[in-house]
């Protein structure tokens, strides 16, 4: 399936009232996120946390950056669903014009997202607008 | 005298705290300790009353400052029976104290030396080692544990030979929770005329340690997880092996006489305490001793061991989960994994619960690995946690078991 846009996330997520749905949706996500080939979870694409880890591979596709993520664990994998749902295939320039803390701050998640957890998604944020910064 | 346990929690202001509207229930005490209220009084009283730097002020506030940092020192040698209060190291936590220690004997290790360390080791009593092994030459071993988590005692036996120099090992592991029997894992190491250090990070707030019972030549531990403050910790030594030391860090406080060319140590213990103190930290951390001391004991310990058994009696009986560490004798840690779940995603799940747990590999890859998994969840408990809140934590584990199948 095709994941949904961070519009949609943002108004899917604020249609539930309670956090129980809410993880719910993001452990969907997070199913339903591609799987990476196991060859390409290589030790050079690895974001080690000492909670979870997370592989990032990236290709550059005409004007577009292309993303292939997956994390051991599901809540993260759904976490990267929704960074994903805002980077994935778009070009430098909107990667780095969009607001990842105001977006995880508007989906009441970004505690998530804070350098002080160890699940590795800050560490891919930074991945992917460091890369953005040199095609830019 | 049976513990009171409401009025034991009352003296701790975060634990009437709620997370996401749900009361706190903090099981992440291996990893640190709340503070009673005697702790935050004593900090801010040293800071409202007496701040000054210690020992070589010249007035009457430098001089109460001394006295209180001075007698702080007394109350740890008393509390852990320490021959001399010379002996009692202030460092910023464990992992200084055994670095003082690592430090000193890589220094004195040769090729062909051999040091042992276990297969529990947190990476502060492993990575020390290595390290000293890695400059000095020697042979780092490491003693195997069994699959329960439990030290393998014949395997042990056979590791410790006339060239092992220095055998240091955890009191109590902070992964699996498992006791290890220093006393008599000391005696091996002695008689082969090997030096041992404690790592005492997760024994020292479970009751009575008495360094010359142990036998050891050193023990490691940390104030905040002894209900004190964090950046303060001690390193006990016998006096004549700390004596001459090698020094740890240069700079003022530690030197007796100084010209541009050469300089000479002071004392003990300023000889391995360079630099201004953590003054208040040590301040903060003789007041957790004294307010842990006037506990009774025995009641405590009962209390822990309630605790831990009706965790894993709960953890037994739940489908799905397995316990990781089934030592016979353990304290304090309940670590495991959901079955075909993420440590980290059961972490999420209970936090949103306002249930504090800790994931992953606990500072202790190597051991994980030796376990065959990525990680743990691992519920740690202290004196102050109720069995209401193991039950809380047992049903937030459903609540995340449903969610995530």
């Amino acid at each position: 399936m095709s994941l949904p846009s961070s519009e949609e996330i943002i108004d899917d997520l604020a249609f539930f009232d309670d956090w129980e749905q809410r993880y719910q949706y993001i452990i969907d996500l997070g199913k339903s996120l591609p799987a990476m080939q196991d060859e390409d979870k290589t030790e050079d694409r690895l974001v080690r946390g000492c909670q979870s880890s997370v592989w990032l591979k990236s290709q550059i596709q005409g004007e577009h950056l292309h993303f292939e993520v997956e994390s051991d664990a599901i809540i993260v994998n759904g976490l990267l669903a929704l960074v994903m749902a805002a980077y994935q295939d778009k070009t430098a320039k909107n990667i780095l014009a969009f607001d990842i803390d105001g977006y995880f701050q508007a989906l009441d998640l970004e505690r998530h997202i804070s350098p002080t957890r160890g699940n590795g998604l800050r560490a891919i944020v930074a991945k992917i607008r460091h890369l953005a910064e040199q095609q830019s | 005298m049976s513990l009171d346990l409401a009025a034991l929690r009352a003296q701790f202001p975060i634990l009437s705290r709620q997370i996401d509207g749900k009361p706190l229930v903090y099981l992440d005490n291996a990893a640190t300790t709340q503070k009673p209220q005697a702790v935050i009084d004593a900090l801010v009283s040293f800071y409202t009353e007496c701040n000054a730097n210690v020992h070589r002020g010249a007035h009457a506030l430098a001089d109460e400052a001394t006295r209180r940092y001075e007698h702080a020192r007394d109350t740890v040698a008393n509390f852990i029976h320490a021959n001399d209060r010379q002996e009692v190291i202030w460092t910023s936590g464990t992992t200084e104290a055994i670095n003082i220690v690592a430090n000193g004997m890589a220094q004195q290790l040769k090729a062909g030396d051999q040091v042992l360390v276990t297969e529990m080791e947190h990476h502060a009593n492993l990575v020390t080692w290595q390290q000293a092994c890695l400059r000095s030459g020697a042979e780092l071993h490491i003693a195997p544990i069994y699959d329960n988590g439990e030290l393998d005692l014949n395997a042990f036996a056979t590791l410790v030979n006339e060239k092992t120099r220095f055998v240091s090992l955890p009191h109590v592991s902070n992964a699996l929770g498992t006791v290890n029997p220093i006393k008599e894992l000391t005696r091996m190491a002695k008689a082969v005329g090997a030096l041992v250090l404690i790592d005492g990070a997760q024994g020292i707030a479970h009751g009575q340690v008495d360094v010359q019972d142990i036998g050891c030549d050193f023990y490691a531990f940390s104030g905040h997880k002894l209900f004190g403050p964090t950046g303060i910790g001690v390193l006990w030594g016998r006096q004549a092996l700390l004596e001459n030391w090698p020094v740890w860090q240069t700079g003022g406080e530690m030197i007796a006489k100084v010209t541009y060319e050469c300089s000479t140590w002071g004392s003990l213990p300023n000889r391995l305490e360079a630099g201004t103190p953590n003054i208040a930290g040590a301040i903060g951390m003789a007041a957790a001793i004294n307010w842990f001391m006037q506990l009774d004991v025995n009641a405590v310990q009962a209390h822990e061991q309630a605790l831990i058994r009706s965790a894993t009696e709960q953890a037994e009986a739940f489908a799905g989960l397995t316990i990781i560490g089934n030592a016979s004798n353990k304290i304090g840690v309940l670590s495991f994994v959901l079955d075909g779940s993420h440590p980290a995603d059961v972490g999420f799940i209970l936090d949103r619960q306002g249930i504090a747990i800790r994931t992953g590999d606990h500072c202790a890859q190597p051991l994980m690995r030796r376990l065959g998994v990525p990680g743990t969840a691992r519920a740690s408990f202290s004196i102050y946690n109720s069995l209401d809140e193991v039950d809380a934590l047992f049903s937030a584990l459903k609540k995340a078991q449903s969610m995530l199948a």
